[in-house]
């Protein structure tokens, strides 16, 4: 069994109040920091640990707070992205709805150690019902003296909101989310400047993920050199991956980063293998914006080693035979699965989601799914094939925001990996466009 | 609200405006503006699951901004319906994961029980059908949302019809989101 450094107390019934969640060693690492560290040491512990942005980028976050600008007389920010609208991914409203008190401890020892007064959590609008929960967590740690004026009369001061999003997957992103949190329509930024210099109000910010700042506490609280003995290389502690699509047992699964693949998919400590004693097929390891690959080239790299679970094994082979660990959305596709019809959905997602701001993406994005809606419906011509990969490449590195390239990049891999069903949806484009058609190869039609 | 009636002017009730109120206390008083999204929540739950240009004015006044910045702000996000709706408006997650899990069938499913294509609401006006985007239950799936509470593994005809048995014996449509229904989420 692997730690769980996050998970551990999630099932314990009463865990999303303060009085249990307190019991369990809740808000020792407030106390901690704000009696026997000072903000700088926070951030040097975070640093020590090596955790890595767990929003999708991987970005090390210690490093990411020191570049927090810090001019005289300016409020600063820290702003929890709890947007996760990324498909396959849904730790974080797990993490929020069971451990509300987790996420609002990390808020405080994390907005101590960046200097902020004031702290926002901006969750998804879908997400009210968490809103509502996080709220009674913030009551609760407002009137325990956790939060308002000179938390545990070390003079620190903080205020904690959570502001809900109306339903843009786009204000993931973390300067969309900061116009959003503005009350405006979610259109990225242009950087520089950054938030770290220009975030919210044009004050210096930082965003994290939830799960980052969950993180934060174990980390203080056993200090980082701990946190950073769990984990392989530069991939330190542990990851909460949504398995869902053909697992047998979908749910959040907290991992120590290094597990090999093939031990998650098949471990009964895990995703217990592929659901109706089916054969695997593809996965999506980390998000619908990452590259699929074929179940030999996500168990093993191309080289023939054991894929692991850590962010630099899936990137192994780059976005040729390799993946990204991205927000451990981890979504299995059993031999039934037809790809042309996956890739369609998605990119119907993307076309959705454009905000329409830079024309390679609003364009491009269309045109994928225009043209992967023909394939899949049986009006597919061979040279669409090619046509989608040209379209993907127009549209990377051409655009303000990475959701271009998180649209084309898994179109190009899912033709790269298997171009033999798109071939098969032109060929035999009747066959294909039946409901439940599949590409035959592995037998099993239904 | 019918756009017919909707010469009088609509007002919040007394409990959103306390809500309002608190909400304010959130931001710096001179970036009220950040209060929209929250406000236009409240907002479609107070007037019939929907935000008419009257009610996006009202919004638009209460903040002190031009009604433009709401109706910029209102059509970008996907929660916010501009047309009126039925008493219940059921968002069916449509993205991969779900698809995996059986939403387009359940998609087809909906539409034959209750009469409504996605899109549009039933001929009862009981039910609109609505197609939304991956809604974090990836492992629950297939789901379906309705206003708070999540419909999780909506894979048989049983957990299908408790879902519809539920919402036709709501006598009334919650008006505030916060308002005590009984429909509130339960967490599986
Ligand atoms: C289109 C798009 C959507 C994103 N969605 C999310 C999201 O839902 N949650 C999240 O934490 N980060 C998301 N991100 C990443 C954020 O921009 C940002 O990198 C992250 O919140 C930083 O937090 P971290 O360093 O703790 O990971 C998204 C990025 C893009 C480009
Ligand atoms: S890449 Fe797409 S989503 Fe990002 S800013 Fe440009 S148009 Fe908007
Ligand atoms: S795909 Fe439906 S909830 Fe994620």
């Amino acid at each position: 069994m692997g730690r769980k450094l996050l998970t551990e107390h999630i099932n314990v019934p009463g865990i999303d109040t303060f009085e249990v969640y307190r019991k369990h060693g809740g808000y020792r690492s407030v106390e901690k920091a704000l009696k026997t560290m000072t903000p700088d040491e926070v951030v040097e512990e975070v640093k020590k640990s090596g955790l890595r942005g767990r929003g999708g980028a991987g970005f090390p976050t210690g490093m990411k707070w020191s570049f927090l600008a810090k001019p005289e007389g300016i409020p600063r920010h820290l702003v929890c992205n709890a947007d996760e609208s990324e498909p396959g991914t849904f730790k974080d409203r797990e993490l929020m709805s069971k451990l509300p008190h987790l996420l609002v401890e990390g808020m405080i020892t994390s907005s101590y150690a960046l200097g902020a007064n004031t702290s926002y959590i901006y969750i998804r609008g879908e997400l009210l019902y968490v809103l509502r929960i996080l709220e009674k967590a913030i009551a609760e740690a407002y009137a325990n003296g956790f939060l308002g004026k000179n938390i545990l009369g070390s003079g620190y001061d903080l205020d904690l909101h959570v502001h809900p999003g109306g339903g843009a997957y786009i204000c993931g992103e973390e300067t969309a989310l900061l116009e959003s949190l503005e009350g405006k329509r979610g259109n990225p930024r242009n950087k520089p400047p950054f938030p770290a210099v220009q975030g919210l109000y044009a004050r210096p910010t930082v965003v994290n993920n939830v799960e980052s700042i969950a993180a934060v506490v174990p980390i203080i609280n056993d200090g980082g050199e701990e946190y950073a003995k769990i984990g392989v290389g530069r991939s330190t502690g542990t990851k909460l991956i949504s398995a869902c699509g053909h697992v047998k047992n979908p749910g959040i699964y907290e991992i120590e980063l290094g597990v090999p693949v093939e031990e998650f998919i098949y471990s009964d400590e895990y995703c217990g293998g592929i659901w109706k004693g089916r054969d695997l097929k593809a996965v999506v390891a980390g998000g619908s914006s990452v590259p699929i690959l074929p179940k030999d080239l996500i168990l093993k790299t191309a080289a023939g080693e054991n894929r692991l679970m850590t962010y630099e094994s899936l990137s192994d082979g780059g976005f040729v035979t390799g993946t990204m660990l991205g927000s451990g959305g981890f979504i299995a596709m059993d031999e039934t699965t037809c790809i042309v019809r996956n890739t369609w959905n998605f990119s119907r997602f993307y076309h959705h989601e454009s905000c329409g701001q830079c024309s390679p993406c609003r364009e491009g994005t269309g045109w994928l799914e225009k043209v992967l809606h023909r394939l899949e419906h049986g009006h597919g011509h061979m040279h669409d094939i090619d046509l989608l990969v040209s379209v993907a490449k127009q549209i990377e590195g051409n655009t303000i925001c990475p959701l271009g390239e998180a649209a084309a990049w898994p179109v190009a891999a899912a033709v790269r990996h298997f171009r033999h069903e798109f071939e098969w949806h032109v060929t035999h484009a009747k066959q294909a466009a039946q409901p439940g058609a599949v590409y035959p190869a592995q037998g099993v039609l239904a | 609200m019918e756009s017919t009636t909707a010469t009088v002017k609509p007002q919040f009730s007394q409990a959103a405006q306390a809500e309002i109120a608190r909400l304010f206390t959130h931001y710096p008083a001179e970036r009220r503006k950040s209060a929209l999204l929250p406000l236009l929540h409240i907002a479609q739950a107070e007037f019939g699951g929907w935000v008419s240009p009257e009610v996006q004015d009202l919004v638009a006044e209460t903040i002190g901004i031009l009604p433009i910045e709401v109706y910029e702000v209102s059509s970008f996000y996907t929660m916010f319906n501009l047309k009126p709706v039925g008493k219940h408006v059921l968002e069916i997650c449509r993205t991969g994961p779900c698809m995996l899990r059986g939403s387009d069938e359940l998609t087809a499913n909906l539409e034959r029980i209750t009469g409504a294509k996605v899109g549009g609401t039933s001929p009862d006006g009981l039910f609109t059908l609505k197609e939304v985007e991956c809604l974090a239950a990836c492992g629950t799936a297939p789901i379906v949302q309705v206003r708070e509470k999540y419909y999780e593994q909506l894979d048989t005809q049983e957990a299908v019809d408790a879902m519809l048995n539920e919402l036709r014996n709501l006598v009334h449509r919650p008006l505030l989101p916060w308002e005590e229904t009984g429909l509130q989420h339960t967490q599986q």
